[in-house]
């Protein structure tokens, strides 16, 4: 073996050329795939990000037509405690109601949160655009959307007409962007004591909301499996993100399939290259191997030499590959910006993928040479002798 | 004297659909230590019978025994690494290796061995170089010194696992006349410091008469055996 890893390092070294074409080879597929693989997985993270990232991934509501749940400290307790994987546990009173100021009138999700707790889900303090957050009784947090609509100003009173008709003055403290329309228009966010009181359900929530972290994202439907078995109530019904969204999944999924797919053919050019160009080095040390077969060496030696060829030629080509990779990653992230500055796509470096991709090219170098190596041992010296 | 090389009724025929029969009954055998020159006409097939001996090639019938031992009986490693330890080549053409030195070169066969090389080792090549008056150049790539340099290195490597058998096939076919005497001069006294067995085919009547025998082969056939 070690006679194998040395004729071979020689044979690479006297036609560097030739190496260092192969080498390259390698390592622009190499790149492709890891420059692919990142852009794919990075599309798939800012999607999944902004689509998901900012609202409840599993949700607890009531399954009884009252839509309240009681003694829900214990529950969050509970929940909390279940998964390493739950980030954060957020409890709401949500109830539609009438908004009417200056004699306009519009339907509004009032949303009672705990706000320190709301703020780990829908990050609301980093979108109060102006003002500040309700902390007190009567107090309410409107959308960007409202405000420009009705000329809302910070202070102004808003009257909130619950479904049973029950009026409520609330002051406007602030003004949030939650950069959807939908959002910015019809919730109104609150406390969960003002909720309560004006919606008559001191006692009660209508839902408790759970985000995971980034790694269980994918696995918010086991998550949900798990939570729905340890609190054991028929009475709770539980949703997760990937139910309500299955276009979006069926979406990333062809997106992955496609990647997959694209590194997949990159990798047997890859491959297919190795493999002929190795080809053509045992036709070319056809000669030196018949030698080495006369003075005595073994079939399998002969066979190492080319494996060998193919493994360091694999190893260098994954190397650069990994820095090529990474430096076109770079620059795309540097030079392709939207006009405010920021990557038009942030690419997801994720070093695990990158090893394997490295770790895949030199296997499939080694594969590669296997062919030219099996055509070497069956070489046969006096071909060479009696040729010259 | 003992016998380490026995051919018996040796055929050698080349191709399936048109037939070329090279060699016909060849019986031959070799004492240990002799000095043997085997001579012919190119195309007479004494190249053939060489690369027979040398286990290159296979008889299509007959047995050749090494040692008493049928080459027949023995697998693929055991004929590499027989040939590694007890056959040296010399070839017409030098057959060196061209991506290593003269001293790498030297000590392959050593290296297919043993896969390591000891300091003793390298100290020996070095002494076999000086021996055939290389060890100016033992570090030149083995393309970078003239043909009688090479040819006195595949001689070298030859001898470094102290076979107890060297063939050769024309080792001074294309040396000159000068160099050529020293080469045999050379062959000559390993053979008698050694006793290694030397087979060597050659065309050149001077150096044949200098053999302690001289086999000549026609048309396939041994036509003269003599000994002195």
């Amino acid at each position: 073996m070690i006679l194998g890893l040395r004729i071979a390092i020689r044979f690479l070294k006297s036609n560097k050329g030739q190496t260092l074409l192969i080498v390259l080879g390698i390592a622009i597929g190499v790149s492709v795939q890891i420059f692919i693989g990142s852009l794919i997985q990075g599309l798939q993270k800012g999607l999944v990000e902004k689509t998901i990232g900012n609202s409840s991934q599993i949700t607890i509501t009531s399954g009884k037509d009252e839509n309240k749940i009681k003694d829900y400290e214990q529950l969050v307790e509970k929940v909390n405690s279940i998964d390493v994987n739950i980030s954060a546990v957020s409890v709401s009173s949500d109830n539609a109601a009438f908004l009417e100021y200056n004699g306009n009138s519009q339907s509004l999700l009032v949303r009672g949160f705990k706000i320190d707790q709301a703020d780990d889900i829908y990050d609301i303090y980093d979108r109060i655009t102006e003002g500040s957050y309700p902390q007190n009784e009567n107090e309410i947090l409107l959308g960007i959307d409202l405000k420009e609509n009705y000329d809302l100003n910070i202070n102004d009173k808003v009257v909130i007409t619950t479904t049973k008709q029950k009026m409520t003055e609330c002051k406007v403290v602030g003004f949030f962007d939650f950069k959807v329309s939908s959002i910015n228009s019809n919730w109104g966010i609150t406390t969960l004591e003002t909720a309560q009181k004006i919606f008559e359900a001191e006692g009660s929530i209508t839902s408790i909301e759970i985000q995971v972290t980034d790694a269980a994202v994918f696995t918010t439907d086991d998550i949900a499996t798990v939570i729905k078995d340890s609190i054991n109530r028929q009475d709770l019904k539980i949703v997760h993100w990937k139910e309500q969204n299955e276009s979006l999944l069926s979406g990333l999924q062809g997106q992955s399939i496609s990647s997959y797919m694209i590194q997949v053919f990159v990798m047997i050019s890859v491959i297919l290259g190795i493999a002929s160009v190795l080809a053509i080095t045992v036709i070319q040390k056809s000669k030196q191997i018949g030698i080495l077969k006369a003075m005595g060496i073994r079939n399998s030696s002969t066979r190492y030499i080319f494996l060998f060829e193919g493994f360091i030629l694999g190893l260098f080509g994954a190397i650069l590959g990994i820095l090529f990779g990474l430096g076109l990653s770079l620059a795309f992230t540097k030079f392709a910006l939207n006009p405010d500055g920021t990557p038009v796509i942030n690419l997801y470096i994720n070093y695990s993928f990158i090893l394997l991709s490295g770790i895949i090219a030199i296997i499939a170098s080694v594969l590669a040479a296997l062919i030219p190596a099996v055509r070497s041992s069956r070489l046969n010296p006096i071909d060479i002798i009696r040729n010259n | 004297m003992n016998k380490i090389l026995e051919l018996n009724n040796v055929n050698k025929i080349y191709g399936t659909e048109i037939k070329n029969q090279v060699l016909y009954d060849i019986n031959l055998s070799f004492e240990e230590g002799s000095f043997n020159s085997i001579i012919g006409q190119s195309g007479s097939g004494k190249s053939t019978l060489l690369n027979i001996i040398g286990t290159l090639d296979k008889a299509t019938s007959g047995d050749v025994l090494i040692e008493g031992k049928d080459i027949k009986c023995m697998s693929a490693n055991q004929l590499a690494d027989y040939r590694n330890r007890t056959i040296g080549f010399v070839f017409q053409f030098h057959y060196l290796l061209p991506e290593f030195t003269v001293l790498e070169n030297v000590l392959m066969p050593y290296r297919i061995q043993n896969g390591k090389v000891t300091r003793d080792m390298i100290r020996k090549a070095e002494e076999t170089l000086k021996l055939v008056g290389l060890d100016k150049v033992k570090d030149n790539l083995a393309t970078k010194i003239s043909g009688g340099q090479q040819q006195r290195t595949a001689i070298a490597r030859a001898l470094i696992n102290n076979p107890k058998m060297i063939l050769a096939d024309e080792p001074t076919g294309n040396l000159d006349s000068d160099s050529t005497e020293t080469i045999y001069d050379l062959l000559r006294n390993i053979n008698e410091e050694y006793k290694t067995t030397f087979i060597i085919i050659t065309h050149d009547k001077r150096i044949a008469e200098k053999a302690d025998r001289i086999v000549e082969i026609k048309d396939g056939r041994i036509n003269l055996d003599l000994r002195k």
